[in-house]
């Protein structure tokens, strides 16, 4: 098989894209992370050699790149999502809300979900319904969907440590294998499904087209716009579910859950290789980037360098990150 | 269905955006087999027609499109591909940062039973399609390769091979030939006589005359959104055509 292939190729005289051209993308993220690494490993050995640190990093890591991985999608079709943080409250709550008013938890939980969903094709009809750059229009549902948290729940947080909760508890964010906290397993579990949907359906093939070229896309009958509220539908989903994770993990559902997260998600997608320009983009090189990000919080501490020093080490490798994204795509372009 | 139902039929389309009518109650019908060369100015509603055949734009309300005898409510780019009407549009419609593969079935993609896509598929499909209709032997083509690496000429060898896997009843050209060079040309114009052959029809638009005169059995002239003339070639010298062509441009009116 291998062979004929390569035959044919032969007589063609065609070759395929160097590995530069392929790969030179998810090289470079890699290669950042592989740094990254080295670096503390030298200057905070004690912490970066014992196993404590990387059990840290997989149970604090998934509370944003479980969004992160999703918002690779919407980047990719050539939108931003800025009101995720407010869906993860405003799930949550509703979850809370349902616990609390009817014991059922699983009620609750499927409950979360749907709303969490929903705020995300909102905020997608709302983008494609209005032709409302998402950039504007998702500070604007930020504010909503976290107004009508704050106001539903008054402002006030619900604890979680009911026994009946405990299954769940364990199920979202237990400690399995060696004590690796279950939300890496769910992190892993959504960057496989999501690499299937990008690169192995319809849908996904549409939302690179989508991002690359939207007139082209249309004029060959993609529904651009039906591809949009779905990846933002999908957003809401995950930001439901890492609002449960998140509050699950701390036992306390805060009303200001989410707030902080955003961030990182975002540069998260970014260090992944993910074009700002939309078109180009994995949700693998995001899974690496969150855990790069994840792992700069973590190793500023570890290697006792003044924790103010955090966003300045953050900044340099989101900016070095992005150069380099910029000069090997120049160099594709040949 | 005979020879005498058009493949595709106007009947009174006209299209508004805003104050602007680009095509003001137009009817046209291609029949099967036949070739339609489609000539007009700049502005005078070519494209926009296309674009409403492909039911990318929506007639005006009172304009009708029929496909094959059936009339067609509810029109749009998926549905038409799904008929069998493919388009080589004049921008190309490529998403460039794409690899060959994607824009070959962009829209259309091949999916297994399950709607999983086959990616092998359509990678080996791509390969073949390149070698075998566009004749390339260029390093560039290999179907993992971005489309912006690509010259004119291959870019639009990417467009036309897409139009004609899906084996359409209907080709639509729109100035395929613009930014070709001679050799590309002549590519183009041999695959708009493959299309005849195999007993499909195209309309075929472009700027030259040259071009089209040869390649056609009808014209049709189109000015301001009007349809200003229909021509079958035996009825017509290239002369007489270029004349009127002039006329047309000069005072809207193909009779003297």
């Amino acid at each position: 098989m291998s062979e004929n292939k390569d035959s044919k190729v032969k007589n063609n005289a065609a070759r395929p894209p160097s590995f530069w051209r392929r790969f030179g993308m998810q090289f470079g993220i890699w290669s950042v992370g592989i740094f990254m690494w080295l670096i503390f490993v030298v200057t905070a050995s004690e912490a970066f050699t014992s196993k404590d640190i990387y059990l840290a990093f997989a149970s604090s890591t998934p509370l944003f790149a479980l969004m992160a991985i999703p918002l690779t999608l919407i980047v990719i079709t050539g939108e931003i999502d800025l009101s995720f943080p407010a869906v993860m409250a405003l799930a949550t709550a509703t979850f809370a809300k349902i616990y609390s008013g009817t014991g059922n938890i699983w009620v609750g939980f499927i409950a979360a979900l749907v709303v969490g969903t929903l705020c995300g094709y909102f905020n997608g009809w709302l983008v494609t319904w209005f032709g409302i750059p998402s950039l504007v229009i998702t500070i604007g549902t930020s504010f909503l969907f976290r107004g009508i948290e704050l106001a539903w729940m008054n402002g006030s947080g619900v604890g979680l440590t009911d026994d009946k909760l405990l299954g769940v508890a364990n199920l979202l964010v237990g400690r399995s294998f060696f004590g690796i906290a279950n939300q890496f397993w769910w992190t892993i579990l959504a960057t496989l499904v999501l690499w299937f949907i990008l690169n192995r359906t319809q849908f996904g093939a549409h939302v690179f087209l989508t991002g690359d070229n939207k007139t082209s896309a249309q004029l060959m009958g993609v529904n651009v716009n039906r591809v949009k509220r779905r990846t933002f539908a999908i957003m809401g989903f995950f930001a439901a579910f890492a609002g449960l994770v998140a509050s699950f993990e701390v036992s306390y559902f805060w009303p200001t859950l989410g707030e902080g997260l955003l961030m990182n998600s975002i540069a998260a997608v970014f260090l992944g290789g993910t074009s700002v320009f939309g078109g180009v983009g994995t949700v693998t090189g995001t899974f690496v980037g969150s855990f790069i990000i994840g792992a700069i919080n973590a190793g500023i501490v570890a290697s006792g360098i003044n924790a103010f020093f955090t966003q300045v080490f953050f900044g340099l490798v989101i900016i070095l990150s992005v150069i380099m994204q910029a000069v090997i795509s120049k160099r594709i372009k040949r | 269905m005979n020879s005498k139902t058009p493949v595709i039929q106007l009947k009174n389309v006209s299209k508004t955006f805003g104050e602007v009518r680009s095509l003001s109650e137009v009817n046209i019908e291609i029949y099967p087999g036949e070739i339609v060369g489609l000539l007009g100015d700049n502005g005078a509603g070519k494209s926009t027609l296309v674009k409403t055949i492909m039911g990318f734009h929506r007639p005006d309300e009172g304009g009708e499109i029929w496909f094959k005898g059936e009339k067609i409510t509810d029109w749009n780019v998926a549905k038409a591909r799904e008929l069998g009407i493919e388009t080589i549009y004049q921008e190309r419609a490529l998403c460039e940062q794409q690899p060959i593969w994607r824009n070959m079935f962009m829209g259309r993609e091949i999916k297994n039973k399950f709607g999983r896509l086959d990616v092998k598929r359509m990678k080996s499909e791509a390969t073949r399609l390149m070698s075998e209709h566009m004749g390339f032997t260029s390093t560039a083509v290999h179907p993992d390769n971005a489309v912006l690496t690509m010259s004119g000429g291959e870019k639009q060898g990417v467009a036309i091979t897409r139009a004609l896997y899906f084996d359409a009843e209907l080709v639509i050209l729109d100035e395929p030939t613009v930014g070709l060079s001679l050799s590309e040309t002549k590519k183009t114009l041999d695959f708009i006589q493959n299309i005849k052959k195999s007993g499909r029809s195209a309309i075929f638009i472009d700027h030259n005359i040259f071009h089209i005169y040869p390649a056609v059995d009808r014209m049709i002239v189109l000015d301001r959104g009007k349809v200003a003339g229909n021509y079958k070639k035996s009825d017509i010298t290239m002369d007489e055509l270029i004349e009127s062509m002039y006329r047309v441009a000069r005072t809207g009116s193909i009779k003297e």
